[in-house]
């Protein structure tokens, strides 16, 4: 039998240039027994190793990351299980991509609790403050983990604690930090640790923050296992707060609903908006009126109302059909892609979007979402029907000389016409409330056309657009 | 410990020495908060506190202290405790005063409430967080506060306490602010430069129910807040003409919580505003919290036994459509009331009513076919396409790579598994559901 002595820090290193070097020469998993430092002597294992081989030796990136961490399990075996799996790599290369291989399967576990025993270390420990030697601060806390895992488990406390002196004493040994670099001594006994006040305060939060009207003390246990609570300094609250918990559900019980206090209801009349019943005189005014509006029920999915903008005292006013995506996160209308397109188209037109009233003629966006996206849906008649009040208010308030209406929503919205659209494309018609109404195309229509047919659609727009813009010169 | 009348409890323990944290008291808002020790301040501040859920610190930019500065984070959360409620504490959750001119009902610190009040100078706040955040007890700071004066003053002094941790002291751990909805956009924007995660509660699932209960909010407005914060992660995104990238604007998004219980509205309805934010605002989470009974209650809401088990289904059921392609409709319309199975877990509940999807091939069916196969999760799904690259996958394999097989049986078929009548078995739910036990009231 060959036997390897591993050293107490450093191990997995030691065992990775042992490996190479005895799978080098194919020795067999069954020949070799790995020891630890603290473990029995071996009664078999006395050996030296022989010398390198000539076999080449590899193992992927993946392969010893999962090494790097089996080597931290407290399994005694680990060493020869993850000489076996290198060796048994070298001849065959799949095995290690197949998560039903019973071997793998058994590595796998072993990474879990590591891995788990290392998240524990980093939520669990918990440091005291000691009396400082110099000018940085300087900490203590002791721990005791599941595994050997005070290597794998230090260098998180060096990047986070990074302007404190630090030490973590473990049953395997104690890590030292001292601002550059991590010291490992071998276990000493625990040492004393001086009370430290902050350690009550946070006793006074862990108290606190716990909501004795609901008890799941089986969660607690899972994430939080008893074998850690001993170096925790809250863990021993915790049956006097499960012991006092039904008594305070039962005191709010009885206590019940209570009286204000009488400064009460007058900070909240100074703060409360009064529902404004009054049909608005002003655009501003009926912004603000909108902004609430419960007409339909749109509203409660949409973001926000999007009232129109521009230049309130504007000759032309162009309504769309309905806010997109982007103009109700904005809660302002047009400023998504077809918002764009129209805005660009303008002004090829000759039009200053900035001295037009743009809005639409439903105020509130319209959608069905799907994962992480809102899919647009046209709005239905009796949504226009009830958006068509906020729209004949702007029309009246603006007062615009042309309106123009872009896509068969707004069409209907102004004019009551639900005929199609084509024929009626370029003709001005009137307004259910009266004034004249040029009917063109939505430009979202426009991006949503084949590439054959969409240059004469936006030709067409343009052109309306111009002729808006003559119309109202 | 003693707990008073208010809930929240001393603990009777050799108070803060030296005076280090005791800085300016803060006390312009009532006198009387001079006498207070930052001892009861906390104790009062974090007592405001726990009706939030919310403790992530995951998924946030990585950094640590090794240029300078002090703390780390990036990758996965920690949770550095848990509380009997079974609530993990992975930051500093308090209030920066429960005075609130707020009155929502469902809420301990309305103005109508006769809790006892208590204000944290910024400093004392900063001072906390360091300190317990040295000895390695939390991942940073979740700074929530009720309304004083106005929502600019409040969150103004929200966003200082973010300032100092980030500028003045380096701090490189987890900081998640509660935006004030009404609080004007420059504030927002300032927040969401030093916080990790900002959060506006919708609080109820429906407007209706928002308006009644807590009349000084507006839905619109809160909405209109997450807009707010997906655009700036947005704009944060993108780089400038000249290939300059803008300063990272809350790098580990947004959530929001909605209380359960406290309103009629169905699971369904829920899931559907859940749907609606996840698609909107791009959140990381909802959460949802089970309406508790608060001490000091408003009349105007029942004090209940918190519906845990509820809560739970509905954790469930955003999990599916958050990675299992499920859509709120599908998981709400299982049961013709509205609501939840509360006696088996939605999964199972949808496979139950459409059984004829079932059984499922594991050999030939497609990852969005496995994915909704009770018993197996992501991570066993993943497993079995690779395992399935290697070969054919028998039950053994099943059971080695984590799926749940008790529950998985009825619903697969593998080279050495067929279920045989098992899925049209009428008592196939019975399997699963736990023998009916009386329920207590309270």
């Amino acid at each position: 039998m060959i036997r390897v002595d591993l050293p107490r820090f450093g191990r997995f290193d030691a065992w990775r240039a042992a490996a190479r070097d005895l799978a080098s020469a194919r020795v067999a998993p069954e020949a070799v027994s790995w020891t630890d430092p603290d473990a029995s002597a071996d009664l078999f294992g006395s050996e030296p190793p022989p010398p390198p081989g000539h076999h080449p030796v590899t193992a992927t990136q993946d392969f010893l990351t999962l090494a790097r961490t089996v080597s931290s399990h407290s399994d005694p075996e680990r060493w020869s299980l993850l000489y076996a799996a290198l060796m048994r790599a070298q001849e065959d290369r799949g095995w290690l991509e197949n998560p039903a291989d019973p071997m793998l399967v058994r590595l796998n576990r072993m990474v879990r609790s590591v891995r788990r025993d290392i998240h524990k270390m980093h939520a669990f420990v918990r440091f005291h403050e000691l009396p400082a030697e110099g000018p940085r601060r300087r900490f203590g806390a002791w721990f005791e983990p599941e595994h050997p895992i005070i290597e794998a488990g230090a260098p998180f406390f060096a990047k986070r604690f990074a302007d404190m002196d630090w030490l973590i004493a473990t049953p395997e040994g104690t890590a030292r930090f001292d601002g550059a670099a991590i010291a490992y001594d071998p276990p000493a006994p625990r040492p004393d640790l001086p009370p430290d006040a902050s350690h009550d305060l946070w006793q006074t939060y862990f108290a606190n923050i716990f909501n004795p009207a609901r008890i799941k003390t089986n969660a607690m246990r899972s994430e939080m296992p008893v074998k850690y609570w001993k170096n925790l300094p809250e863990t021993r609250l915790i049956p006097e707060m499960l012991a006092d918990a039904p008594r305070r559900v039962q005191a709010m019980r009885e206590a019940g609903a209570s009286e204000a206090p009488a400064f009460a209801p007058r900070i909240t009349a100074r703060i409360r908006q009064r529902p404004d019943e009054a049909v608005p005189d002003t655009l501003a005014q009926a912004a603000s009126q909108a902004a609430r509006c419960t007409r339909c029920d749109l509203c409660h999915a949409a973001t926000q109302t999007v009232w129109g903008q521009g230049d309130p005292q504007a000759a032309l006013m162009i309504v769309g059909e309905v806010p997109g995506d982007q103009e109700d996160l904005a809660g302002r209308p047009f400023v998504g892609p077809a918002g764009q397109l129209l805005r660009q188209t303008m002004q090829q037109a000759g039009l200053d979007p900035a001295r037009a009233w743009l809005t639409n003629a439903v105020k509130h966006f319209r959608f069905t979402p799907r994962g992480k996206r809102r899919i647009h849906q046209t709005p239905d008649r009796s949504h226009v029907d009830q958006c068509r009040w906020w729209l004949d208010l702007e029309r009246r308030l603006v007062a615009p000389r042309l309106t123009v209406a872009l896509g068969a929503t707004a069409a209907f919205a102004l004019t009551g016409n639900r005929q199609p659209l084509t024929a009626r494309r370029g003709t001005i018609e009137t307004a259910l409330e009266g004034g004249p109404v040029l009917i063109s195309w939505h430009p979202s229509l426009i991006l949503r056309l084949p590439p054959d047919r969409a240059p004469a659609a936006l030709s067409e727009l343009r052109a309306d657009l111009s002729r808006a813009a003559e119309l109202v010169a | 410990m003693a707990a008073n009348d208010r809930g929240s409890v001393t603990v009777p323990a050799q108070l803060f020495q030296g005076g280090e944290l005791e800085g300016n008291g803060g006390g312009t808002y009532l006198s009387c908060m001079a006498t207070r020790t930052l001892q009861d301040k906390l104790a009062i501040l974090s007592d405001a506190a726990k009706y939030d859920a919310s403790c992530a610190s995951s998924g946030t930019t990585r950094r640590d202290s090794r240029n300078g500065g002090i703390g780390s984070a990036g990758g996965s959360g920690i949770c550095h405790a848990y509380t009997p409620d079974g609530r993990c504490i992975s930051l500093l959750k308090i209030l920066m005063t429960n005075f609130c001119i707020y009155d929502c009902a469902y809420c301990i610190n309305r103005v109508s409430s006769n809790v006892e009040r208590a204000r944290f100078s910024p400093e004392e706040v900063v001072k906390l967080t360091l300190e317990f955040y040295r000895r390695n007890m939390i991942e940073g700071l979740f700074l929530s506060s009720g309304i004083i004066k106005s929502p600019d003053q409040t969150m103004g002094d929200m966003v200082r306490i973010a300032r100092m941790l980030r500028v003045d002291h380096g701090f490189k751990g987890y900081i998640h602010l509660k935006t004030i909805p009404d609080a004007s956009p420059d504030l927002v924007a300032e927040a969401g430069l030093y916080a990790d995660r900002l959060s506006v509660n919708i609080e109820l699932p429906q407007d209706a129910s928002l308006r009644q209960l807590a009349p000084e909010k507006r839905p619109e407005t809160i909405r209109a807040a997450m807009a707010d914060v997906r655009l700036g992660r947005e704009a944060a995104k993108e780089r400038t003409h000249t290939g300059k990238r803008p300063p990272r604007f809350a790098p580990a998004g947004q959530s929001t919580q909605m209380i359960i219980g406290a309103d009629a509205a169905t699971d369904r309805d829920i899931l559907r505003t859940s749907a609606n934010l996840y698609s909107g605002y791009r959140l990381k989470r909802v959460y949802y919290s089970a309406f508790s009974p608060i001490p000091d209650s408003s009349a105007m809401l029942p004090l209940i036994k918190p519906p845990l088990m509820r809560e739970h289904r509905l954790y469930q059921a955003d999990w599916l459509m958050r990675f299992y392609g499920f859509e709120a409709d599908e998981i709400g319309a299982a049961h013709p009331s509205g609501n939840l199975d509360l006696a088996i877990d939605p999964k199972l509940a949808w496979a139950l009513a459409h059984r004829a999807h079932f059984p499922v091939d594991v050999i030939r069916a497609t990852r969005e076919q496995l994915l909704r196969v009770p018993g197996f999760g992501t991570r066993t799904v993943d497993r079995i396409l690779a395992a399935r690259r290697n070969g054919a996958v028998r039950y053994g394999d099943l059971l080695r790579m984590g799926a749940v097989m008790s529950k998985a049986q009825p619903f697969v078929t593998l080279p050495d598994w067929r279920p045989g009548a098992l899925i049209d078995s009428d008592g196939l739910r019975a399997r699963f559901a736990p023998a009916p036990e009386q329920l207590s009231l309270f």
